[in-house]
C-alpha cells in the first residue's frame, strides 16, 4: 500500500507544499498558520502511528504536548537549559511518562484505554493549571527565545519570526513524516499493523504484543512532545489550554478527519481543521460543536478518512 | 525422542471440563491428528497447547522444555507455529506483509533502525521479503502478494494462514482444520503440502474434519469426545474402534440420554 515508493512520494509531495506555498501567501501572517498547522500535523503523525498502525487509542495525547511546552518554558528558565536541550528533556520526560503509564494502561483495550489516557491528560492540564508558583496558571507563561533567529542574522540572513518558525516547523514535519513512513514498512511497523489486524496471530508469530503496543504508545507520546515544544517556542507564550481535554479531542479529530492510517492524511486533516478558525471566526466560539460534528459526519461518510477515500475513488475502486 | 509432549492436559470454564486429562506425543516429521465430533475440545486443546489458554491441569513440553502457560510470542521463539480454525488474517494488510510479519522474529531488530530505516534493518527487510516471495510461491499466492488481505476468497485466505505460519521456519506446526471450506482440488494441495512439510522434518498436530485426509496422512491419530481422549492409534486401528465409532455416529443409550434431557 505505501511501501518504498509511496514513501518517497509521500515525502515529495509534502516537501513541494512546504516550499511551494509560501509563494502564494497573501499577508506574512499565513507563515504563522502555516508553522501552526505543521506543528498539529506533526502531533497528529504521531497518533497515526498509535491510532492507525497500531490500533490504540488515546484521548490523553495533549498532556504529552503540555509536558513538552512546559518544558520549553520552564526549563530555561529555573535549570538553566537552552530552549532546544529543553525540547529534549521534555520529548524525554514524555517518552519516560508514557512508558510508565502505558504499560498499566496498554493491557486495557477499547474504552478502558480511552477513559484511561483521558484521565492522565487531565491531570496533566489540572497541574499545569494549579501550579500557579511555577506555571503561572490558566494566565500562562512567556516562553524564553531561543535566539536561534538573531544567530540567522547574524550570518546574514534576515527571516520574519512568521518565516523562520514555518521554515523550523516544515523541515521537523518533514522529519517526522519520514520516520513515521520508515516505521510503517519496518519490522516494527509491521508488528503494529499486525497486532491492529489480530492480536492472537500476532503473539503466535512471535510479536510481543505488549512491548509493540508500548513502542507506538512512547512514540507516539514524543512527537505530541515535540509538537508542544515546538509550539511554545513559536509562541514565546504558554497557556495551559495545549494540554487540555479539548486539545486531545482536537488531535484525534484531525488524524480521523485526515485518515488514521496516512501520514500524508494526517496532514491534510491537521491543515483543515487549523485552517477552519481562521476563515471561520465563528468558529472558535463553536470549535467543541465542529469538532463533534465533523467526527460523526467522517464515522458516518468517510470512515476511513479524508485521503485514503479520495485516493480509492480515483484508483476506481480496485478489485 | 518427542518434539512435543502433552501429560495430563485439563482446563475448565466456569466448571464445565472442557478438556480433561489429554496426553500424547509428537515427533519430529510426524503428523498426528486429533479428531472428534463438534465441540470435543479439540481447538480448546490447541489453544492450550500454543499458550493462548493457561491450562489448569496437566503440563505442556517442547524439546523436553516444560512450556506450561509460556505465552505465544516465547513458543513462537522456541519453533511453535499455528494456524486458526476461524481465520486470523491481518485483513488490512497486503498479502506479503502477511507473510512478511511472519518473518517477525527473524527480522526484527532495533526500534532506532526501523525509525531510520537503518542499512541493517533494509538487509534484514530484504532476506525476509525473499522468503516471504517464496512462500507465497509455494502457497500459489505469488500472484497476489500486492494485494490487500481481506480481498481474497476463503481457500487462499487458508494457504495465507499456512505461508505466515511456516514464515517461522517453526519445527513444531499446528494445523486448525487447515482444509475447512476448501474444495476437492485446494483439499489436495494442502494434503500434499502437509506431507512435504512432514518429509522435510517438521513436527504436525492436525485438527481436520475431512476424515479422507486424515486418514491418508496421519502417523498417528487422538480421538477426542466431550474433552476427553477416547482412543489413540494408527488410522486403521482408530477407524475400527468402537468407542469412536459410537462417539461419531452416537450410541443408543446416547440418543436416548439426549430424548430424555
Amino acid at each position: 500500500m505505501m511501501a518504498g515508493r509511496g514513501k518517497w512520494i509521500s515525502l515529495a509531495v509534502l516537501a513541494l507544499l512546504i516550499g511551494l506555498l509560501p509563494l502564494v501567501f497573501p499577508s506574512g501572517y499565513y507563515f504563522r498558520v502555516g508553522a501552526l498547522i505543521f506543528v498539529n500535523a506533526l502531533s497528529v503523525i504521531g497518533l497515526v502511528i498509535l491510532i492507525g498502525y497500531a490500533g490504540q487509542i488515546s484521548l490523553g495525547h495533549a498532556g504529552f504536548a503540555g509536558i513538552g511546552a512546559y518544558a520549553c518554558a520552564l526549563a530555561p528558565e529555573h535549570l538553566g537549559l537552552h530552549p532546544l536541550l529543553s525540547l529534549v528533556l521534555g520529548a524525554g520526560i514524555s517518552a519516560a511518562m508514557a512508558a510508565l503509564i502505558g504499560k498499566p494502561i496498554l493491557r486495557l483495550k477499547g474504552y478502558y484505554l480511552a477513559v484511561a489516557t483521558l484521565g492522565f491528560g487531565i491531570l496533566v492540564s489540572m497541574i499545569l493549571t494549579n501550579e500557579r508558583a511555577l506555571t503561572g496558571g490558566p494566565d500562562g507563561m512567556n516562553v524564553a527565545d531561543p535566539g536561534l533567529r538573531s544567530l540567522l542574522r547574524d550570518m546574514g540572513w534576515r527571516l520574519s519570526g512568521g518565516e523562520f518558525w514555518y521554515g523550523i516547523s516544515g523541515l521537523v514535519l518533514l522529519v517526522g513524516a519520514w520516520l513515521a513512513l520508515n516505521l510503517f514498512d519496518s519490522p516494527s511497523g509491521r508488528a503494529m499493523r499486525a497486532l491492529h489486524g489480530s492480536e492472537v496471530a500476532a503473539a503466535t508469530v512471535g510479536v510481543d504484543v505488549a512491548r509493540q503496543k508500548l513502542r507506538a504508545f512512547v512514540i507516539s507520546a514524543v512527537y505530541a512532545s515535540v509538537a508542544g515544544s515546538l509550539l511554545a517556542l513559536q509562541n514565546g507564550y504558554i497557556t495551559p489550554d495545549v494540554a487540555g481535554f479539548l486539545h486531545s479531542v482536537e488531535m484525534v479529530t484531525m488524524a480521523v478527519l485526515g485518515g488514521v492510517g496516512s501520514v500524508l492524511g494526517a496532514t491534510l486533516g491537521a491543515a483543515i481543521l487549523t485552517l477552519l478558525p481562521q476563515v471561520l471566526t465563528v468558529f472558535a466560539e463553536y470549535e467543541q460543536l465542529v469538532l463533534g460534528l465533523v467526527m460523526v459526519l467522517v464515522m458516518i461518510f468517510l470512515p476511513q478518512g479524508l485521503l485514503p477515500s479520495i485516493a480509492r475513488r480515483l484508483k476506481g475502486r480496485d478489485a | 525422542m518427542s518434539l512435543l509432549q502433552v501429560s495430563g492436559l485439563g482446563i475448565s470454564f466456569g466448571g464445565v471440563k472442557a478438556v480433561e486429562d489429554v496426553s500424547f506425543a509428537v515427533a519430529p516429521g510426524e503428523i498426528v491428528s486429533v479428531i472428534g465430533p463438534n465441540g470435543a475440545g479439540k481447538t480448546t486443546l490447541f489453544n492450550m497447547i500454543s499458550g493462548i489458554y493457561l491450562p489448569g491441569r496437566g503440563s505442556v513440553s517442547l524439546d523436553g522444555t516444560d512450556v506450561t502457560g509460556v505465552p505465544p510470542h516465547r513458543l513462537a521463539e522456541m519453533g511453535l507455529s499455528r494456524t486458526f480454525q476461524n481465520l486470523q488474517i491481518f485483513q488490512e494488510m497486503t498479502v506479503l506483509d502477511n507473510v512478511l510479519a511472519g518473518y517477525h522474529l527473524s527480522e526484527r531488530g532495533s526500534v532506532w533502525a526501523d525509525l531510520l530505516s537503518l542499512p541493517g534493518m533494509r538487509r534484514r527487510a530484504a532476506r525476509a521479503r525473499a522468503g516471504a516471495h517464496q512462500l507465497l510461491k509455494r502457497v500459489r499466492l505469488d500472484d497476489k502478494a500486492d494485494q490487500i488481505a481481506g480481498n481474497l476468497s476463503y481457500g487462499a485466505l487458508k494457504r495465507l494462514e499456512i505461508a505466515r505460519a511456516l514464515a517461522l521456519e517453526p519445527r513444531i506446526l499446528l494445523l486448525d482444520e487447515p482444509a475447512a471450506g476448501c474444495n476437492a482440488v485446494e483439499t489436495e494441495e494442502i494434503d500434499h503440502l502437509i506431507a512435504e512439510l512432514s518429509a522435510s522434518g517438521i513436527a504436525i498436530l492436525l485438527v481436520e474434519h475431512d476424515m479422507k485426509l486424515v486418514m491418508r496422512i496421519s502417523n498417528h491419530i487422538v480421538v477426542l469426545d466431550h474433552g476427553e481422549k477416547i482412543a489413540e492409534g494408527e488410522p486403521s486401528t482408530v477407524s475400527r474402534d468402537p468407542a469412536v465409532i459410537a462417539a461419531y455416529l452416537g450410541t443408543q443409550e446416547e440418543e436416548q440420554a439426549d430424548a430424555d434431557g
